[in-house]
C-alpha cells in the first residue's frame, strides 16, 4: 500500500512539472512525423508493397517502438539534473520507498511515450493505415514494457555516472546497434542470413515483431506473446536494477 | 538527542592510477542535548559533511554505533529518517516548482496526508516569512528565500533532530543574521538543531557547544566560551615604530610568556591582559619608546584551533 501512494506521490508530482511545460509533446512528436512524412513515402516502391496501408503497417509498427527505445533511454538526463538540484537527496532522507522514487518517474515516461504513440497512429490513420483498436491496445502495452524497461536503465545508468557528459556518448553507443539489430526502419526479411542471427540475440527485434504482427491483425502469431514476455522480463531486471541504485549512496 | 561512538566511513579515492583509500571519518565520538544548537566546526574536507551524512542515513557507516532521537543509526535508519530532518549544503528546491508544492510534497513524502500536510505548509510559510512568494517559481527566489525554503523542508515533518549543513555559507550578512535567528527559532520551538560550519563567528554566536573537527576527528568539544577559556591567557597587541627597541624594552620583564616581533608592532602572550597592560606602557614609558596603539585580545576560536592542530583556521 504503502508503494502504490509512493509511487502516485511521484508520480502525480512528475505529470505536473511535465504538463506544466507542454513542449516536449511537439519536441517529442517531431521527428516521428518528419518520418511519417518524409521517409515512408519511399517504402512502397523499396518494400514492393502496393499500398500506402501495407507499407504504413509496416513502418508504423517500427517507428513506435523505435520512439519508446530512445525515448526512455534519454530519460536519465532530468534525473541528473534532479540530483544536481538536491531533489534525490531531499526525497532520500524522507521515509519514501525507494522504489516509488523510480517507478513514479518511469511511469510518467511511460504516461508521455503513449500520449506521443496515439498522436502518430492517428496521423497515420490519415495515411490509411487500419488497427483493430484490440490489436492496437496489446502494441501500446509492448510499447509500455519498453518504455518503462528503457527509462529505469537510463535512471540507472545516470545514477552511476551522475555526469551528463558522460550519460550522453553512452546511451548513443548503446542505441544505435539496438537500432539497426532490430529491423525498425526496415524489416529484417531483407538481411543476409548472419545479420539475422545477429537480430535474433536483440530482444527489441522481437518486439518489433511482435508490434508488427499486431499491426497486421496477427493476433494470433507467435512474435506477439513472445515479445510481451521478453519485454516484461527485461523490464522487470531493468526496474529491480534501477531501484537497488536509488537505494543506494546518491553521492 | 544524539549519541555515536566510534563513528567511521573511508572512502576509494582515485588519483590517476593509483587507489587509494581516503579515511574520511576516523572515529567521531560525540552526545548532542536535547533542545541545544550543536555546531561542527572545522575546515573544509575535515570530514564534517559526511559525518553529517552518516547520521542522516544518506551513507552507510564503516563502522562504529549511533542513536539519533532514540532510534538506532544502523539497526533502524527508517526510524531515524522520520524523527530527524536534514537539510543538505547545496540546496533542495527544483526550479519550476513552487515553494508551496515542494512543501506540500515534502510533508507528503513523509507520509502526512494531503491536508495536514496543506495546513504544515501554510504554518512553516509564514514562520520563515514567505508566505508572499509561496506560489512563485523556486527560480525566483533570492539565495537567502531558498535558503529558507530548504531548512523549511527539512522541519515541515516536525522532526525532534534537524541537520543542517553550512546553513549560511553563500549568504550576505544581512541573510545571514536573518539565518540566525531563525536557527534560534527552531530551538525556542523544542528541536535540537545540529549544524556544520567553518565561520568561526558563527560556531562562536550561534551555537550552544560545539565540537572542532580536523582531519576526520573531533580534536576538541565543549562550549565556546569554555574551550576559549582552555587556551590560558590573552594576546596583547603593541603598536610601535621601532618592534626592536620595545622588544628589547619588554624583553626581560616575567609577566610576558612569550614574545613576538613584527613589522610594525610586538605581540605580548600573557596570563591577564588587564593587569598586563599598566605593566607593559610603564616598561615601555620608562625606556622612553613611542607607543602608536594597543590592543587586547581575547583568544578567538581560531586560537583554539591552532593550539589544537598547529594550523590556523583562516588559512586551511
Amino acid at each position: 500500500m504503502k508503494l502504490v501512494r509512493d509511487t502516485s506521490l511521484i508520480f502525480q508530482r512528475q505529470m505536473q512539472l511535465l504538463l506544466r511545460n507542454p513542449v516536449w509533446i511537439l519536441v517529442g512528436i517531431f521527428q516521428p512525423v518528419m518520418y511519417l512524412l518524409l521517409f515512408a513515402p519511399l517504402l512502397k516502391p523499396a518494400l514492393g508493397v502496393r499500398t500506402n496501408a501495407e507499407a504504413y503497417e509496416i513502418f508504423v509498427p517500427g517507428l513506435l517502438v523505435l520512439l519508446a527505445i530512445f525515448g526512455g533511454l534519454f530519460q536519465g538526463f532530468g534525473l541528473i539534473a534532479e540530483l544536481r538540484a538536491g531533489v534525490i537527496e531531499r526525497s532520500r532522507v524522507t521515509p519514501v520507498s525507494r522504489f516509488a522514487l523510480l517507478l513514479g518517474r518511469s511511469l510518467r515516461d511511460t504516461v508521455s511515450l503513449l500520449a506521443q504513440a496515439v498522436i502518430i497512429t492517428l496521423l497515420a490513420l490519415a495515411f490509411d493505415l487500419r488497427v483493430f483498436i484490440g490489436n492496437l491496445m496489446l502494441a501500446y502495452l509492448m510499447l509500455a514494457l519498453i518504455s518503462l524497461m528503457t527509462s529505469a536503465l537510463s535512471y540507472g545508468v545516470a545514477l552511476a555516472v551522475k555526469s551528463e557528459d558522460a550519460l550522453a556518448p553512452l546511451m548513443n553507443t548503446v542505441a544505435q546497434p539496438v537500432l539497426l539489430l532490430s529491423g525498425i526502419l526496415l524489416p529484417l526479411t531483407f538481411a543476409p542470413g548472419w545479420l539475422q542471427a545477429v537480430a535474433d540475440w536483440n530482444p527489441f527485434s522481437w518486439a518489433v515483431n511482435g508490434v508488427r504482427a499486431l499491426f497486421l491483425g496477427d493476433l494470433g502469431a507467435p512474435a506477439v506473446w513472445q515479445g510481451l514476455l521478453i519485454m516484461a522480463a527485461l523490464a522487470a531486471l531493468a526496474l529491480a536494477w534501477a531501484a537497488r541504485l536509488f537505494a543506494r549512496s546518491v553521492r | 538527542m544524539i549519541e555515536t561512538r566510534g563513528l567511521r566511513k573511508s572512502f576509494m579515492s582515485r588519483q590517476g592510477r593509483e587507489k587509494k583509500t581516503v579515511d574520511a571519518v576516523r572515529g567521531v565520538d560525540l552526545t548532542v542535548d536535547e533542545g541545544e544548537i550543536f555546531g561542527f566546526l572545522g575546515p573544509n574536507g575535515a570530514g564534517k559533511t559526511t559525518t553529517l551524512r552518516m547520521l542522516a542515513t544518506l551513507i552507510q557507516p564503516d563502522g562504529g554505533e549511533a542513536t539519533i532521537a532514540g532510534a538506532d543509526l544502523r539497526k533502524d535508519p527508517g526510524e531515524v529518517r522520520r524523527r530527524i530532518g536534514y537539510v543538505a549544503q547545496g540546496g533542495s528546491t527544483w526550479d519550476d516548482s513552487t515553494a508551496r508544492e515542494e512543501l506540500v510534497l515534502q510533508g507528503r513524502l513523509y507520509g502526512i496526508s494531503k491536508s495536514v500536510a496543506t495546513e504544515r505548509a501554510n504554518r512553516v510559510l509564514e514562520g520563515f516569512q514567505l508566505s508572499e512568494y509561496a506560489d512563485r517559481k523556486c527560480k525566483t527566489y533570492s539565495g537567502g528565500q531558498r535558503r529558507r525554503v530548504d531548512i523549511a523542508l527539512g522541519i515541515i515533518h516536525e522532526p525532534k533532530v534537524v541537520f543542517l549543513d553550512e546553513p549560511t555559507t553563500g549568504l550576505d550578512p544581512q541573510s545571514r543574521a536573518h539565518m540566525w535567528d531563525e536557527i534560534r527559532r527552531l530551538r525556542a520551538e523544542g528541536m535540537t538543531v545540529f549544524i556544520t560550519t567553518h565561520y568561526l563567528d558563527e560556531a562562536d554566536a550561534l551555537c550552544d557547544r560545539i565540537s572542532i573537527m580536523d582531519n576526520g576527528e573531533i580534536v576538541a568539544s565543549g562550549t565556546p566560551a569554555a574551550l576559549k577559556r582552555e587556551i590560558s591567557g590573552d594576546v596583547v597587541r603593541v603598536g610601535v615604530s621601532s618592534p626592536a627597541r620595545a622588544a628589547e624594552a619588554l624583553g626581560s620583564a616575567d609577566f610576558i610568556n612569550k614574545l613576538e616581533t613584527h613589522d610594525d608592532s610586538v605581540r605580548l602572550y600573557v596570563d591577564e591582559g588587564a593587569t598586563a597592560i599598566p605593566l607593559i606602557l610603564r616598561a615601555l614609558d620608562s625606556a622612553s619608546v613611542p607607543l602608536g596603539t594597543i590592543e587586547l585580545h581575547r583568544p578567538s576560536l581560531d586560537d583554539v584551533f591552532l593550539t589544537k592542530t598547529g594550523r590556523s583556521l583562516r588559512e586551511s
